[in-house]
């Protein structure tokens, strides 16, 4: 749905990222390398670097969130960028105030960049479409639709385990229905060309086509987790079940909980991820979430690193001019 | 132009003149630090001949450069390397051809923000003229005059050899 057409600008460079859905593998490559390197200023004496000085970013959240926010924050921060944060569930929405509306107000605060979250899918695009030319857009999640930057973030975390997609099994376990992470995920991990992706989950938490999307379903964990390289635990998103599609959070973990005698069926270098914030007891044993195995925190460092990549790589124009640059 | 410069006696004397500039001022024990990718190809080549003890630092300036809001981030993507802090210690910063000296502003600021280095001192192996800001290199491997739109460039690691394209106006 939002294609390449809008994320690109004329030249093939990123304007917006929206969704990891229809970008080349080159792209995904070149996020994953600028991320490398942003993810050195991270350890340096002074954490910042002056690429966005001078530039205005909105962090548009009209959905809770804690990790995502304060890590594009932080992102901001590193590259020097002015923020704002606003979180229009409890602001001027509540007044009345149309979304067009908001967005021309913030417009005229000579915002240059808008990150948004949005319990609506298609909202990032949307704003997108409506925004003056100069002003890019990064979708931070927007309802079961996509969440392009935590599946960068995740592909990132897998090559400095992992190096060579080529040669991967990687198995996203848990509510897929909800998930936007595992619809982006899925598209990064097809692009990136991995050996296989797998997707484990009940019945009922594993929306309607998901085949056509090129992945393996299982519905038993323990045939799902066998030789795979990379486990991807999601969570289970209670805040989005309407009506009953589990019979209860035991009888879940019980059938989909990442426990040390399930994860023993994947390869023995495997490594366990999770987007976060981990319901421990419900999809994740605290023994594995705490394990060896585990990259959860790592994760979240590379959030940063990734986000500084695609606020830079949307914010900086190209051009064909290379001129006098010694 | 290509013709005339002679690539190894440029690094030798480029590395005597180096040597001979750190014993007149007293630096004993320097850090050197090569921009990337041409200015670390010429530092490797200086590090080796001066037997420096610690390893050779790299600098990758792209989020240090003034032309970002008109080019977009600079392609190059390994990330700046050094081995020691910059605290204290006379550098030794090392690029291959000074031209605008905009490259060297960025560089110099991203070595601030890894400490207050006691001095920096700029060795290029070519100087092309053409400065847009008042920056000078201390030791100069060869200085030559180019015209607008007239490019050199080394090409490397492995030879290095320097490329001469554009027609000037």
């Amino acid at each position: 749905m939002t294609g390449n057409i809008i994320q690109l600008d004329k030249n093939g460079n990123l304007k917006h990222f929206l969704s990891t859905e229809g970008l080349s593998q080159s792209l995904l490559l070149s996020i994953l390398d600028h991320a490398e390197s942003f993810a050195s200023v991270g350890e340096r004496h002074v954490k910042k670097v002056p690429l966005l000085r001078g530039k205005t970013i909105a962090n548009l959240f009209f959905e809770p969130s804690t990790r995502t926010r304060t890590t594009f924050e932080l992102a901001a921060k590193r590259l020097s960028a002015d923020i704002l944060n606003l979180n229009i569930s409890t602001s001027a929405t509540s007044k009345g105030e149309t979304l067009s509306d908001t967005l021309h107000t913030l417009e005229a605060m000579h915002c240059d960049m808008f990150v948004v979250r949005h319990a609506n899918s298609g909202a990032a695009h949307y704003i997108a479409t409506q925004v003056a030319p100069h002003i890019s857009v990064i979708n931070a999640g927007d309802g079961s639709h996509a969440h392009p930057t935590q599946a960068m973030l995740d592909m990132f975390t897998i090559r400095r385990h992992k190096q060579d997609f080529s040669k991967l099994k990687v198995a996203i376990v848990g509510d897929i229905l909800h998930s936007r992470v595992a619809r982006s995920e899925i598209h990064a991990l097809n692009t990136l060309g991995v050996l296989e992706t797998r997707i484990v989950a009940p019945h009922t938490l594993i929306p309607a086509g998901v085949e056509d999307l090129g992945v393996h379903v299982y519905h038993d964990m323990d045939k799902g987790l066998e030789d795979v390289d990379v486990v991807m635990m999601l969570r289970l998103q209670k805040e989005r079940m309407r009506g009953a599609l589990l019979p209860s959070e035991q009888e879940y973990f019980q059938r989909y909980g990442l426990t040390s005698e399930r994860l023993a069926k994947a390869r023995s270098d495997a490594i366990v991820m999770h987007p976060g914030p981990i319901n421990r007891g419900v999809e994740i044993d605290s023994s594995v979430a705490d394990g060896e195995h585990s990259v959860i925190l790592q994760q979240v460092s590379h959030g940063i690193a990734v986000r500084m990549a695609v606020m830079a790589m949307t914010m900086g124009r190209h051009s064909d001019d290379i001129g006098k640059s010694k | 132009m290509s013709d005339t410069i002679n690539i190894d006696q440029l690094l030798n004397e480029l590395s005597e003149a180096t040597q001979t500039y750190c014993k007149a001022n007293a630096y004993d024990n320097p850090l050197m630090i090569g921009i990337k990718s041409g200015g670390a190809w010429v530092a490797k080549r200086l590090h080796e001949s001066l037997k420096l003890k610690e390893p050779l630092g790299k600098l990758n300036i792209a989020f240090y450069r003034d032309d970002f809001s008109t080019l977009g981030l600079h392609p190059e993507v390994s990330p700046s390397n050094l081995p020691a802090a910059v605290d204290n210690r006379h550098i030794i910063l090392v690029d291959d051809v000074l031209y605008t000296g905009r490259t060297i502003r960025a560089a110099m600021n991203e070595i601030f923000d890894y400490g207050r280095p006691a001095s920096i001192t700029l060795v290029v192996m070519i100087d092309r003229c053409g400065r847009e800001l008042p920056i000078q290199a201390d030791i100069i491997g060869k200085t030559i005059t180019l015209k607008e739109g007239e490019h050199v460039k080394l090409l490397g690691p492995e030879p290095l050899t320097l490329s001469f394209s554009g027609t000037g106006n």
